[in-house]
């Protein structure tokens, strides 16, 4: 079974975003950039599944400006086998990727497909849901824990109230929590070895999508500031400020 | 215009994120419409015709619906949809989970977490874990939207809705529910809780976690949370996690205990109304945000401030 794992290019997760003075967007000039961490847990698991004899190719597919060969480079060094770029220089919003990982799974036919479950960005949380119900396909989020069986998959899921396991018909969309696994490091070898990787481009026209935005950004601007930083002296001042000051404990 | 709201429930009772979604549409101005779906769901569709602002409630009550699954729910919203310019379900993992699949299926976006109206067609939403907000406007006939229950204060009771029933939609057959491990507690839910005590790597290990927080959330009739850290290791369960990829909240207090405040974390607690941090690091960044910080070893400070409350 081959597994298709969509990997996006996002802001380093270390990185704190500032905003751009004129309240268009946020600023990513100079910003350093890494694959989104959910979209590297989610490889993991693919390659773990290959490792154990459950897939049979791990191809990675990432949408978006050239630059996002860089981060299938990167999961290719985390042993995927195979990249494709699928490349627009339009912001994609999670619909257009939707579509288009759906043009991609056309062309893949894939068993699987593991998504993260958030972009850490645009904090969507959608591009799986989206792809599975394009695709007609079941769908679990959130996942903590995968096993595969022959014609379907269970899956552990990470809800509001604790954990819920679900049994999917394959093929299936599968997006990936925190706890999921904890991915490997490329090492150098590895690294070496992604760059001779096939990496194959397409563009939006090619698989007939139109990713023309449904939603206009007016305004990106900066969150309210907190005024915190004031330090108490002990537990009997932080006592009386919460009941006098703050006036929170009754 | 109307407004679709999505219920979520268990069936006996509607779920306080429920309230906080119906704010919203509220907010939006129009008819409210609450479409519920599960299996024996009568009492939680009763709860939902006494919402203030509710006029109509639909009911489906099918086998089908029993696990809700984004599947076959999906669709029952999908039948549903003609009429209505907005489609709103809380931005929980069951709001999370279906609203995406809804808005794919009516081939429209769908507007994640927004904290504000701003008019029918554009609201403002949380990007980079909170560190900007964006204001975003909608071209779609239809607008699919999530809802950050923290930014809404939840509707109060008095309406009087009509419940109808409606048809059940097929089972899609696609997955299965194969079981529930949730999480007891006596507690307030996180979510919805006026103060909470929260605890990170800090404590060391599970065992003190419990000792040392418990008996202060006692006091305080406080929700217990933590942070990736925290639940990576183990001391609590999964939704305990507050932060950009947890939960969001907003208490009135809420007090980090042994949490360092990196940026996901922040970005699930600093809208709470009062922030009390605990830290040995006088540089640690929880208190950048916190009202009230106070340095020194929780080991010592926790006990203290149970026994002084
Ligand atoms: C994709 C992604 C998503 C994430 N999502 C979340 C999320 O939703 N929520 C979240 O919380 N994190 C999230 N994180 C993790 C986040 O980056 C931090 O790693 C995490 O919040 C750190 O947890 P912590 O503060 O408990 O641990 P640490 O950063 O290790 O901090 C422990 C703190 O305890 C203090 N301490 C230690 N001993 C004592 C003592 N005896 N007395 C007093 N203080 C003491 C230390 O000074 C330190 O400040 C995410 C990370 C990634 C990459
Ligand atoms: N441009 C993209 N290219 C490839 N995969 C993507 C892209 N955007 C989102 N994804 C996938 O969808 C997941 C959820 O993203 P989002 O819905 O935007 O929060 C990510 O973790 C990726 O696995």
């Amino acid at each position: 079974m081959k597994v298709l794992v969509p990997v996006k290019r996002v802001i380093d997760y270390n990185v704190k975003v500032r905003v751009k003075a004129d309240g268009t967007d946020v600023d990513l000039a100079n910003v350093k950039m890494s694959m989104n961490p959910f979209d590297e847990i989610a490889v993991e698991e693919a390659v773990r599944m290959k490792e154990g004899g459950k897939a049979t190719e791990v191809v990675v597919v990432s949408c978006g400006a050239t630059a996002c060969q860089e981060t299938l480079r990167a999961a290719l060094a985390l042993g995927a086998d195979r990249a494709i770029l699928v490349e627009s220089d339009v912001a994609l919003q999670p619909l257009a990727v939707a579509k288009l990982l759906k043009a991609v799974v056309a062309k893949e036919a894939p068993g699987m497909v593991v998504c993260g479950k958030q972009a850490i960005d645009d904090d969507s949380n959608q591009v799986g849901q989206m792809l599975a119900a394009l695709l007609g396909w079941p769908q679990a989020t959130f996942a903590s824990k995968v096993t595969l069986g022959d014609n379907n998959v269970t899956v552990t899921r990470e809800i509001d109230g604790g954990l819920e396991t679900l049994e999917l018909k394959l093929p299936a969309v599968v997006t990936t929590d925190l706890r999921l696994n904890e991915p490997r490091y490329a090492t150098l070898p590895n690294i070496m070895k992604a760059k001779k990787k096939p990496l194959e481009t397409l563009k939006p026209d090619a698989l007939g999508v139109d990713v023309t935005p449904r939603l206009k950004t007016l305004k990106v601007a900066e969150p309210p500031k907190r005024a915190g930083g004031v330090k108490v002296a002990d537990v009997a001042q932080l006592v009386d400020k919460l009941k006098n000051e703050a006036k929170v404990l009754g | 215009m109307s407004i679709l709201v999505i219920a979520e429930h268990d069936n006996s009772a509607l779920k306080a994120a429920t309230l906080n979604t119906v704010a919203a549409a509220a907010r939006l101005g129009g008819d409210i419409h609450v479409l519920l779906a599960g299996s024996g769901c009568g009492a939680a569709a009763a709860a939902a015709a006494q919402l203030a602002g509710v006029s109509k409630v639909k009911v489906a009550d099918a086998a089908c619906y029993a696990d809700m699954s984004a599947e076959n729910m999906s669709t029952l919203v999908v039948a549903q949809a003609a009429g209505y310019s907005h489609i709103l379900a809380p931005s929980t993992s069951f709001g999370k989970n279906l609203a995406p699949r809804v808005a794919a299926l009516l081939d429209v976006a769908q507007i994640s977490d927004i904290i504000e109206v701003v008019s029918a067609d554009t609201f403002v939403r949380p990007i980079y874990a909170g560190n900007a907000l964006a204001t975003v406007q909608s071209v779609d006939a239809v607008k699919v939207i999530t809802v950050r229950t923290t930014a809404f204060d939840p509707v109060g009771q008095g309406g009087s809705a009509a419940v109808e029933s409606i048809a059940a939609g097929a089972d899609q057959g696609l997955s299965k529910l194969v079981g529930r491990e949730l999480t007891k507690s006596a507690r307030p839910e996180l979510g919805a809780a006026g103060t909470i005590v929260s605890g990170g790597r800090g404590l060391g290990n599970g065992e003190n976690y419990h000792k040392l927080l418990e008996p202060l959330a006692d006091k305080l009739g406080a929700a217990l949370g933590a942070s990736r850290a925290a639940v990576d290791a183990g001391f609590v369960p999964n939704d305990y996690q507050v932060g950009q990829t947890g939960k969001i909240v907003a208490p009135q207090l809420y007090i980090a205990i042994g949490i360092s405040g990196a940026i996901q974390h922040l970005a699930g607690m600093k809208d709470s109304k009062v922030i009390v941090a605990i830290n040995k690091d006088p540089d640690a960044p929880i208190f950048q945000v916190a009202d009230y910080g106070l340095v020194g070893d929780l080991f010592q400070l926790v006990p203290e401030l149970t026994a002084a409350l």
